[in-house]
């Protein structure tokens, strides 16, 4: 078909003669009916399916996604229906970057739930600042961000560790040996921990990192077995995990003298590296498989019957899947009109639940979740063993390794 | 001194996986002058071959080194049939095709199994250490130690004992006059390709109960056995043992007294002088050219 100027701009004008009597609220500056058009909520959902950490975040994505088929299910917000925009970031940075602004920008979603590693967080951030949306993000991470645009749902460096180190200290000793995969998130992580040990006066014999997917492990266990330190303390990630447990099976060091107190180690590495190389050391972290709640049977089932049988939950499948239900309630209190990243932002904060792991609620302050933590041991069946839970929930202080800066309402505070 | 034994040893564990993966490579640069990409492929089709013998028919993983060997070399044999054998005289395109094959597998992999990470069982019998002279080391990975050695042994005898190896030596030195002395050249290429694809898959099964079994294992694997002919010099076995070994202490050395982080860079670094002023790597053999 030909179209000659002349008829194309008649045609526009009177689209937009009838777009204008019809809807004329589009012509009232961010209007926000758009977000919750035609009885449908859009969301984005932005975990990696191809790629080095696709084994992982295909979890985050089948969490997510059951948890919104379970309130679709449910007669969906206020009568709306979700509707999930997925997308397969194929766990590279930049191709992040690039799908959230399409989501964000070409589909006009009103969140968007992703990311594992804090690289690809860092890559949308600027997406979603600029564009005043949000990012729901399920992972425990280093902490030391103030983002306003960021439902920051994983554990800080406090809520794994303030419980958890002194319960070390006092059953196995203060000669700690922390080691690491040489990225932003285990440094953070030892600096945290290194200042309770000065705090609990016990000492760190030595601190190191290996390359990211490193899998020679002999030097690093030979070093183990001439310092005999009481603790090693490891934020390894990745297959990286899997052969340091293997290895430090096969040398035959023994889990009972010299524990592996991990902040990385869930029922999903466990699967990978087998219950016999994991079996006798130490996780924490605030949801375990085996916790034993009726919102955590539930959850556990659903997931099972909706993606096989064989398959764990972990600590942060879990978050992946309460975070979609919390954007719910938010949600819910808002009138159809209302809808937007703005207000969903602004209800969600202080919002609770009844999360798998126990009462969760959006820090007002910061917007990062009040957890419960839970020491766990793994056992050779692969599961893990609880063995301590927190008494109340911890709140969640993303600058608590740096005490002159706080994260408030209107951003970063400096003293 | 106890510390530097154990340090010795580790070196000599980290020499012997080294070289394990590098030997299939070695052989098959230095005869066909293929540079193989895929080799990575190779080791990791071993470790998934291990896999599902343990996982779908109860096979350990010392039973099955010699199915994984012929499962290995099979798949490297068909490769050369169907693809190296037309590229020979085009090293360019065979980097290419090779690494075309090694992407293909990765995929095929994933879609055939998933992409977890999997495990394979140690034998039971090796799964804890042994003491030596005081020095405590993993069962299993000595056990690595000496079959490589013993896989090493068996390599030099094929080449430099048999009628196939004096062959092979003869191709390497000029295929042409070879060929009219009545060698069948792409018998003994393919040969070859298939007894060095057979290693890496051997090496991949005996890691495997060490380091974890993924479709992107193999990635590390082909750029250590790449360091180690490089270092060593092509079409030299004396120079592939060499170079394992001394990239083996070098590597246990450094991350014992520094980190294994430093260690990488410093191994890195140490080559790229080398080949700066010594090309054709530590152990060249004189061929006429």
């Amino acid at each position: 078909m030909k179209l000659g100027r002349r008829k194309f701009i008649k045609g526009t004008v009177a689209a937009g003669a009838v777009t204008a009597a019809g809807f004329p609220h589009i012509w009232i500056k961010d209007s926000s009916l758009a977000y919750a058009a035609g009885g449908e909520i859009k969301v984005g959902v932005l975990f990696s399916l191809t790629g080095t950490t696709a084994i992982v975040e295909e979890s985050l994505n089948k969490a997510t996604v059951l948890a919104i088929e379970e309130i679709n299910a449910a007669g969906g917000i206020n009568g709306m229906q979700i509707k999930a925009i997925v997308e397969d970031p194929a766990s590279d940075p930049a191709t992040f970057a690039e799908k959230a602004r399409k989501l964000v920008l070409g589909d006009r979603c009103v969140s968007v739930f992703g990311s594992y590693t804090s690289a690809s967080r860092k890559a949308v951030l600027p997406v979603f600042e600029k564009r005043k949306n949000l990012y729901f993000y399920p992972t425990l991470y280093e902490g030391r961000e103030c983002s306003k645009n960021v439902i920051y749902t994983g554990a800080v460096p406090n809520q794994q560790q303030d419980e958890f180190v002194p319960w070390l200290i006092e059953k196995f000793g203060k000669r700690w040996s922390l080691i690491g995969s040489n990225y932003i998130y285990p440094k953070e992580e030892n600096n945290y921990c290194k200042k309770l040990l000065t705090q609990y006066g016990a000492e760190v014999i030595r601190e190191e990192y290996v390359p990211l997917g490193h899998s020679e492990f002999s030097s690093v266990i030979n070093k183990f077995r001439s310092e005999k330190p009481d603790v090693i303390f490891s934020t390894v990630v990745g297959d990286s995990v899997v052969a340091l447990h293997r290895q430090y099976r096969a040398g035959g060091l023994d889990p009972e003298k010299m524990p592996m107190a991990s902040l990385t180690t869930s029922e999903n590495e466990v699967a990978a590296m087998g219950g016999d190389a994991a079996a006798g050391h130490f996780t924490s972290a605030p949801y375990f498989m085996v916790y034993d709640s009726p919102e955590n049977h539930k959850f556990v089932e659903a997931y099972r019957s909706r993606w096989g049988g064989d398959k764990v939950t972990h600590f942060v499948s879990e978050p992946s899947y309460f975070q979609v239900h919390l954007f719910k309630q938010a949600v819910e209190k808002l009138s159809a009109g209302d809808i937007s990243p703005k207000t969903i932002r602004e209800a969600i904060k202080g919002e609770e639940m009844i999360a798998p792991q126990g009462k969760v609620r959006i820090e007002p302050e910061n917007l990062h979740s009040y957890l419960w933590p839970k020491i766990g041991q793994c056992q050779s069946d692969g599961q893990f063993k609880m063995l301590k839970t927190t008494s109340e929930w911890l709140a969640p202080e993303p600058y608590k390794a740096y005490p002159n800066q706080t994260c408030t309402e209107s951003g970063l505070k400096e003293s | 001194m106890e510390t530097i034994l154990a340090q010795i040893l580790t070196g000599l564990s980290i020499a012997s996986i080294l070289l394990l993966v590098a030997l299939g490579l070695a052989i098959i640069y230095g005869t066909t002058g293929v540079i193989n990409l895929a080799h990575g492929e190779f080791v990791m089709i071993g470790a998934y071959t291990a896999w599902a013998l343990q996982t779908y028919v109860g096979a350990g993983l010392i039973e099955s080194l010699v199915v994984i060997f012929f499962v290995v070399a099979l798949f490297g044999w068909i490769i050369e049939k169907t693809v190296i054998r037309h590229l020979y005289r085009r090293p360019l395109d065979t980097i290419l095709a090779t690494w075309g094959i090694g992407v293909m597998a990765q995929q095929a992999i994933r879609l055939a199994v998933g992409g977890e990470l999997r495990y394979v069982q140690m034998p039971s019998a090796m799964s804890s250490s042994v003491s030596i002279l005081g020095i405590e080391i993993s069962a299993f990975r000595l056990f690595i130690l000496a079959l490589s050695a013993a896989i090493f042994g068996f390599t030099w005898y094929l080449m430099y004992r048999t009628s196939f190896g004096m062959k092979l030596r003869a191709i390497t030195q000029d295929r042409e006059v070879a060929s009219c002395f009545g060698i069948k050249s792409k018998r003994i290429y393919s040969l070859t390709f298939a007894y060095g694809a057979g290693l890496a898959g051997l090496a991949g099964a005996l890691v495997s109960p060490l380091k974890s079994v993924s479709p992107e294992m193999g990635t590390t694997y082909v750029v250590d056995a790449f360091m180690v002919v490089v270092l060593g010099g092509v079409e030299s076995l004396i120079g592939t043992v060499a170079s394992s070994v001394i990239l083996g202490e070098l590597t246990g050395f450094l991350a014992f007294y520094s980190n294994d982080t430093l260690a990488k860079v410093l191994v890195f670094l140490a080559i790229v002088v080398l080949i700066r002023f010594r090309p054709q790597g530590l152990f060249a053999a004189k061929i006429r050219s």
